[in-house]
């Protein structure tokens, strides 16, 4: 077959285009967390005190901060799904870390330094540390087989980022359950949560992502 | 790339056909830094092609198409010589081997792509072939073989992919 012939081909096939990296992504994210949203409601049920938690600071800024690291992932996520590098997302990121590093000042303020320790390891670690993994597990998936359809410059960093977007969406639904609202447990126990999607990303992205 | 976006498949012949002899001087440069023989050139200009048809979503409309292009371009050089063993030196054997070799230009992917597309399942072959070597519109294809155009553009989009795959796991 001769080049031009090849592009008589492709020219034929013009119109069969898929949806923008952007919006295959949003749908991605939306069908793996709803899967998520049945198992969370089927054997997790958001706190039964969610209304007057909604009152408090340390609850609504600890949605706020899960949303913000939410939306850096999806930035991330979609930069690393093209062929050449964009840096808009690390704006998103730098908010998300800067506000980590403000709720963390405002608890060490205020708490006396013998409840940090409490504070810290609170009451849901373990729930926490498997939750989050098993929430991530539809997303990740849905994620990766739309990840296929794009052309990642680094298949190992966009399996990455597609483990940290599929694990920012469990904490997102995983944060509407757990009792502690400190920013010093939810800085610590969610990115170790984080951990394993994101290496299992990273592995399943750098066999399935080739192109 | 716009204008085929929005269904002009005049203006995306065009760029195809204009993209392709930009590559074809790409992969002339890479396969010479790497010493290998030129013949692989219309293979990688035609993998690099597909690439770039089937991944044309991922070029952002607010960016410049040209980095995109060269970032495709470069992946499916690497790619190709990777696949090839070379590593990152230049092997004295391959310019034996370069030597030897008749020059062949764009006819000898001829017989190679015919190999490939023989590995296509039959109806998808016969789609293929119809289209890009005979020239007929989907339409025509489809009342030959029986089928609605809509089916007949699937059946080529999964040729195509199909294809793309063949390339990429090197059939040599």
């Amino acid at each position: 077959m001769k080049t031009e012939q090849l592009v008589s081909a492709l020219v034929a096939d013009r119109a069969g285009s898929a949806a923008p990296v952007g919006r295959s992504l949003v749908r991605a994210v939306a069908a793996g967390a709803v899967v998520s949203l049945a198992i969370f409601a089927v054997w997790f049920g958001p706190r039964i005190d969610l209304m007057p938690a909604l009152a408090t600071w340390r609850f609504d800024l600890k949605l706020v901060l899960v949303f913000v690291a939410l939306a850096a992932a999806f930035g991330a996520c979609m930069a690393s799904a093209r062929p050449v590098a964009s840096g808009r997302w690390h704006r998103v990121a730098q908010l998300a870390a800067l506000l980590a590093a403000a709720l963390l000042a405002v608890e060490l303020a205020t708490q006396p330094s013998q409840a940090w320790g409490t504070r810290l390891v609170g009451t849901n670690a373990l729930v926490c540390l498997t939750v989050i993994p098993l929430l991530s597990l539809a997303p990740l998936a849905v994620l990766l087989m739309a990840l296929r359809r794009t052309a990642p410059a680094s298949p190992t960093l966009a399996g990455a980022a597609a483990g940290a977007l599929a694990a920012t969406t469990a904490a997102a639904i995983y944060a509407f359950h757990c009792f502690d609202d400190s920013p010093l447990f939810v800085l610590t126990w969610y990115p170790l949560a984080a951990i394993l999607p994101i290496a299992v990303g990273a592995l399943a992205g750098r066999r399935l992502l080739r192109w | 790339m716009r204008a085929a976006r929005l269904g002009d498949d005049e203006a995306y012949r065009r760029l195809l056909i204009l993209v392709s002899a930009w590559l074809r001087a790409v992969a002339r440069r890479g396969l010479a830094a790497a010493g290998r023989p030129r013949e692989d050139c219309e293979d990688i200009v035609q993998e690099t092609l597909l690439a770039m048809h089937l991944k044309r979503d991922t070029w952002d409309g607010t960016q410049p198409l040209e980095p995109w292009l060269r970032a495709i371009a470069r992946h499916k050089l690497v790619d190709h010589l990777r696949r090839r063993g070379f590593a990152d030196h230049v092997d004295i054997d391959d310019h034996v081997d370069t030597l030897a070799a008749p020059a062949a230009g764009e006819e000898g992917a001829g017989a190679d792509a015919r190999q490939m597309l023989a590995g296509l399942p039959e109806r998808q072959r016969r789609i293929v072939e119809g289209i890009s070597i005979e020239g007929r519109s989907a339409r025509e294809v489809g009342a030959r073989l029986g089928m609605s155009e809509g089916a007949v553009r699937v059946a080529l989009h999964r040729a195509l992919k199909a294809l793309a795959d063949t390339y990429r796991r090197g059939r040599s």
